[in-house]
């Protein structure tokens, strides 16, 4: 489908690019040997080499490299066997060296590829690149009314900004492409993908154009975004903004604007007149990266089953429906939990309490599946009370309440409670007896042709059973004795 | 002053261990030189209580049989350049107002290490931009050579301060820095010896840097062997520095042999630059003479590319330190000049934090890399400079070692030259071509100027070659036999 | 003049120097003496050569991934003008 903006005179179509920042996960910076953990107290995570102090140099850590490179092959881009460091020179009080070591002319990772699966059909989305980069510090502006202040924490951890290519078309495949890439990262380990941390930051270059032409506009660039909501908002805010600058005569100036989430709209950040200029130049402290094809095949060894792959594999080792699998690799965490779930059980079922009563609760109470009230294994127990017939369907969902409120294994509850299903049929049969018995006017109707009322004697018995019958038999036997 | 301000390191460090003084003795007397010294304005600060207490300490480790190293109860001096631990860092700038480090750099630290006694931080041109040290925030350095006409001459630059220490007899030896001569020329112009090892070989670590790519530390001294002595206590790999070289260290005072026979001495004509004065001409001729009478054999080499290492030189560098100094802005340390808002902040500390040098080249240099000339000049030089690398080691593959002045003209008088900075750019037309090869090179004094001032003789060689300049240095030295003192030793008889 | 008022204005906007308006044209006039200086550079024909990257000849050196410095806030604010409790602070930047 695709996304139009309607305008006055014509349709517009939305051209979008991600730059996305991915906070490397390490437990050292990338020049420096402090520490990286989030939520430290300001300014205790600061080398000398952090603070920009005279003198300081910058030395590499190894294992930066490393996940950059295992990222680079996460998104089947080419990895650049030479790459260079560069300063981008720029002044900012939170950027203590005034200048920031990246990559520019020989990025770490070139062209790559993130697919998307949209509801109609599959999209292929470029990328440009990833480089590795410094990240600067934390600039605070409301505890003073004069004055901002600085901690030093964050400058120097190692980030990824991964660029794509201008492929995006819609808010929709802005958000999904994000979330994809935030599966990857999660997955291969390289970054936690935590945007409200900022281990994750979102850029969006957003440009418009009449439908059906295949022009590159002026565009946008909206900075610092840090949902997957919010990112789909600002695009679309800003490409309908770009939309009415043009029908109203106006032309898009190439700047960049920050999406205000409560108001809901960008707004422009600089002025034109103090663009940038950056003055790159390979930075003489430090030597270009030199990669052996051994180092990098070393690491392509040892890279994880990846979203895509493993969406194929369920398919075909649990035959679960391609939209389940979608949702159940979306994120790494819940290909785990599923898999411990469906390992030796019926998988189609075990998807479905997943999908359909974990998530539902998670969304709930808003928690993520890492936190669930329910551990897999007993979510697990539950699937095996159903396939067993130990208990109903039916059943199993009050079971399962209970075990979201108490914690408690299935089965002791199914044991407490007295739910196991009844599976006698002497039972059922006297129970489906007295239903008869004690509603013949209903028996009658039934006999005289009014036949869907089969379900109302279901209903009658499951009641006096407190609905542990088997559902199956009893519905067998009431037709059997309805016909009399 | 007294006799133990003319001994060289090496004397020096052999009364230490026979025991003829201590190091308080020596280091005493040297603290009585600087106080008397302090006309040549060759300190920003003095660490005289300091120099006592670490004297002190090295006569201790003496006395329990336990020298630290090479260079046991010396008393030197250290460019303020080099990050000192509690002490005053300045690097001759206003804008590093009142700077303490809390770090030693590792040069400096290799120094500690070895046993040397710091007397104080010596003067400099600015963030070692000058040929002149007239561009200090704390006024120039008087060179301690002058002739009677009442004009006082500059050290040279930008290692001045250190130059002056060393050949007024205040310090024994002085640790400097080189990024295009700043050894080199300022030892030349006080007739004492200086070394600029090789790129990587001494640490940068904790040194403020001018042009990462080279800046490079070195002693100077008052002999050929004091070089020797001193750089093998400042130099070693460092795992700080990306570039620092993992190349062993070997001993460099055992290179000093005397012997030269058969050695090939380049000679570049490119060298014989348009208006060399017949006396630098002459004194390298003499050079030449010498050591062919020595059992070298000199020969005529070609560096094509010598006349443009000044202006390749004039873009690298000032480029590298307009983004070195982009973190002197008043946020973290040194001077700030309080404003409305931020960028009158930066500008105003920037402003009048930097000298009218210091901001001609970082401004210089943020042109050469700005949108749009950054390939016409900042990617020509590196281009540049990769064709002087290969002049160099087409002519290392022919000799052994190249000799040439060190500078075309002897020091100058201060407030000379000042008015056009390019004229003053020529002081380094010998020495910036090895800094932009990353080469080891060394400076000996070897004549007098027709007015009476020093003249340097200049040897550089292939990289890592530190042991053949030793060599070949010191049998030039001893040929030349130069024993002329500054005019102001005899100062009374000024 | 290779490089006229206009751009040092600019220039020293980027350097973020504050340089007073009277000094403008004779640091015109200066930096355009250095850069036509620079400009013989522009003899050699360096079509074919590869520009120089870096002075060292070996391969970067790498640190292992251990946290080993840091933790000492004090130190690295120790010259800080004006600090305020653990921060460095700066005239307020308004976003
Ligand atoms: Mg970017
Ligand atoms: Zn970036």
């Amino acid at each position: 489908m695709t996304y139009l903006i309607q305008g006055r005179t014509n349709d517009w179509e939305v051209v979008i690019g991600l730059e996305v920042h991915a906070q490397i996960i390490s437990d050292a910076k990338l020049f420096s040997g402090a520490a990286t953990s989030f939520g430290a107290e300001p300014n205790s995570q600061v080398s000398l080499v952090d603070a920009g102090m005279p003198g300081m140099l910058p030395v590499i850590n190894e294992f930066c490299i490393q996940q950059a490179v295992r990222t680079g092959l996460g998104l089947d881009a080419k990895i650049n066997l030479h790459s260079v460091f560069e300063r981008k020179n720029y002044f900012y009080p939170d950027l203590p060296q005034g200048y920031q070591i990246s990559q520019y002319l020989h990025p770490i990772v070139g062209e790559g590829m993130v697919r998307l699966d949209m509801p109609d059909g599959t999209r292929e989305i470029g990328v440009e690149r990833l480089h590795m980069e410094q990240d600067a510090g934390k600039s605070i502006h409301d505890q003073d009314p004069n004055r901002t202040f600085i901690d030093l924490n964050r400058s120097g951890v190692a980030l990824m900004e991964i660029v794509s290519k201008p492929d995006l078309r819609s808010p929709e495949e802005a958000g999904a492409y994000l979330r994809k890439l935030r599966a990857i990262v999660q997955y291969l380990g390289t970054c936690d993908g935590n945007m409200e941390q900022g281990s994750l930051r979102c850029d969006a270059n957003v440009s418009v154009r009449p439908s059906g032409s295949d022009e590159l506009r002026t565009r946008a660039e909206i900075k610092n975004i840090n949902s997957v909501r919010f990112v789909m908002q600002a695009i679309e805010y800003e490409a309908e903004r770009q939309v009415d600058v043009y029908e109203t005569g106006g032309s898009v100036v190439q700047e960049t604007r920050l999406y205000d989430p409560d108001r809901g709209e960008t707004r422009s950040m600089r002025s034109k007149e103090d663009a940038h200029d950056y003055r790159y130049f390979p930075d003489p402290d430090l030597l270009p990266i030199d990669l052996t094809p051994d180092f990098v095949e070393e690491i392509k060894k040892n890279l994880p089953e990846l979203p895509d792959a493993k969406k194929v594999r369920f398919i075909s080792e649990y035959g679960v429906t391609e939209s389940d699998a979608g949702i159940l690799v979306a994120e790494q965490e819940t290909a785990k939990y599923f898999e411990e779930v469906a390992l030796g059980r019926d998988a189609k079922l075990a998807a479905n309490w997943v999908i359909h009563e974990l998530f539902g609760v998670l969304n709930k109470v808003g928690k993520g599946i890492s936190d669930s009230p329910i551990v897999a294994d007993k979510l697990g127990n539950l699937v095996d009370l159903i396939s067993n017939n130990v208990i109903s369907s039916r059943i199993a969902k009050d079971v399962f309440e209970e075990m979201v409120a108490k914690g408690k294994d299935p089965g002791v509850i199914v044991e407490e409670k007295g739910l196991k299903q009844i599976t006698d049929a002497g039972e059922i049969e006297i129970a489906v007896n007295n239903v008869i018995a004690d509603n013949a006017d209903q028996v009658k109707k039934f006999r005289e042709g009014n036949q869907k009322l089969v379900g109302w004697f279901v209903g009658q018995v499951m009641k006096k059973t407190q609905g542990k019958a088997n559902p199956q038999m009893v519905n067998e036997l009431l037709l059997e004795k309805l016909k009399g | 002053m007294s006799e133990l301000t003319e001994l060289t390191i090496a004397e020096a460090r052999d009364g230490l261990v026979n025991r003829k003084f201590s190091s308080v003795e020596l280091t005493d007397v040297h603290i009585r030189a600087v106080e008397a010294a302090r006309d040549l304005n060759a300190f920003v600060t003095e660490t005289l209580d300091l120099a006592i207490e670490r004297a002190k300490a090295s006569d201790d480790r003496r006395a329990k049989g336990k020298p630290a190293g090479g260079m046991d109860g010396i008393p030197i001096a250290v460019k303020d350049l080099f990050c000192t631990e509690g002490v005053l860092t300045t690097a001759s700038s206003h804008i590093l107002d009142g700077f303490i480090p809390p770090y030693e750099s590792t040069v400096s630290q290799n120094l500690r290490d070895a046993g040397s006694v710091m007397l104080g931080k010596t003067n400099m041109d600015e963030f070692a931009m000058g040929s002149a040290n007239v561009t200090s925030f704390y006024g120039a350095v008087k060179n301690p050579w002058y002739v009677n006409d009442g004009k006082d001459r500059v050290p040279g630059g930008s290692s001045g301060g250190s130059a002056a220490a060393v050949a007024a007899n205040i310090s024994l030896g002085a640790a400097g820095s080189d990024t295009g001569g700043s050894i080199r020329q300022p030892a030349s112009f006080c007739g004492v010896v200086g070394m600029k090892p090789t790129y990587g070989r001494c640490s940068r670590w904790g040194m403020v840097a001018f042009a990462s790519s080279l800046d490079q530390a070195g002693p100077l001294t008052r002999t050929v062997r004091d070089a020797a002595i001193m750089l093998q206590a400042m130099a070693g790999h460092d795992s700080k520095d990306s570039t620092s070289s993992t190349e062993p260290v070997p001993n460099f005072e055992a290179s000093i042999t005397g012997e030269i026979k058969g050695l090939k001495i380049g000679i570049p004509s490119e060298y014989r630059i348009d208006g060399m004065s017949s006396e630098i001409e002459g004194l390298w001729s003499q050079g030449v003479e010498m050591l062919k009478d020595a059992g070298a054999e000199p020969l005529e080499v070609s560096l094509p590319h010598t006349k443009y290492a000044l202006p390749t030189y004039y873009i690298v560098a000032p480029a590298e330190a307009s983004s070195n100094l982009a973190r002197y802005d008043g946020v973290r340390y040194g001077l700030r000049v309080d404003a409305e808002t931020l960028d009158e902040m930066y500008e105003t500390t920037r402003g009048e934090g930097f000298g009218q040098e210091v901001r001609r080249r970082i401004m210089m240099g943020a042109y050469v890399l700005s949108a749009g000339y950054y390939d016409a000049y900042y990617v020509k030089a590196q281009k540049l400079r990769t064709l002087i690398l290969k002049d160099f080691s087409d002519a290392f593959k022919k000799v052994d070692a190249i000799l040439t002045p060190t500078t075309p003209f002897a020091a100058f008088a201060i407030g000379e030259k000042m008015d056009d900075p390019v004229q003053m750019y020529i002081n380094d037309v010998f020495t910036v071509p090895s800094s932009l090869a990353g080469l080891p090179a060394i400076t000996v004094p070897a004549g007098l100027s027709n007015e009476g001032l020093p003249l340097g003789l200049h040897l550089i060689t292939k990289p890592f070659g530190e042991e053949t300049l030793f060599c070949v240095a010191d049998v030039l030295e001893n040929l030349v036999s130069f024993h002329t003192k500054p005019a102001y030793l005899s100062k009374d008889a000024r | 003049m290779a490089l006229d008022e206009a751009t040092v204005r600019k220039i020293a906007k980027l350097a973020r120097i504050k340089v007073p308006e009277n000094e403008v044209p004779t640091l015109a006039e200066e930096l355009s003496k250095i850069i036509e200086w620079i400009e013989q550079l522009n003899e050699v024909d360096t079509e074919n050569v590869t520009p120089m990257t870096s002075m060292a000849e070996m391969v970067m050196p790498k640190r292992a991934d251990k946290v080993t410095d840091g933790n000492y806030p004090d130190r690295v604010l120790s010259n800080a003008p004006n600090p305020e409790g653990p921060f460095y602070t700066v005239p307020k930047v308004i976003e």
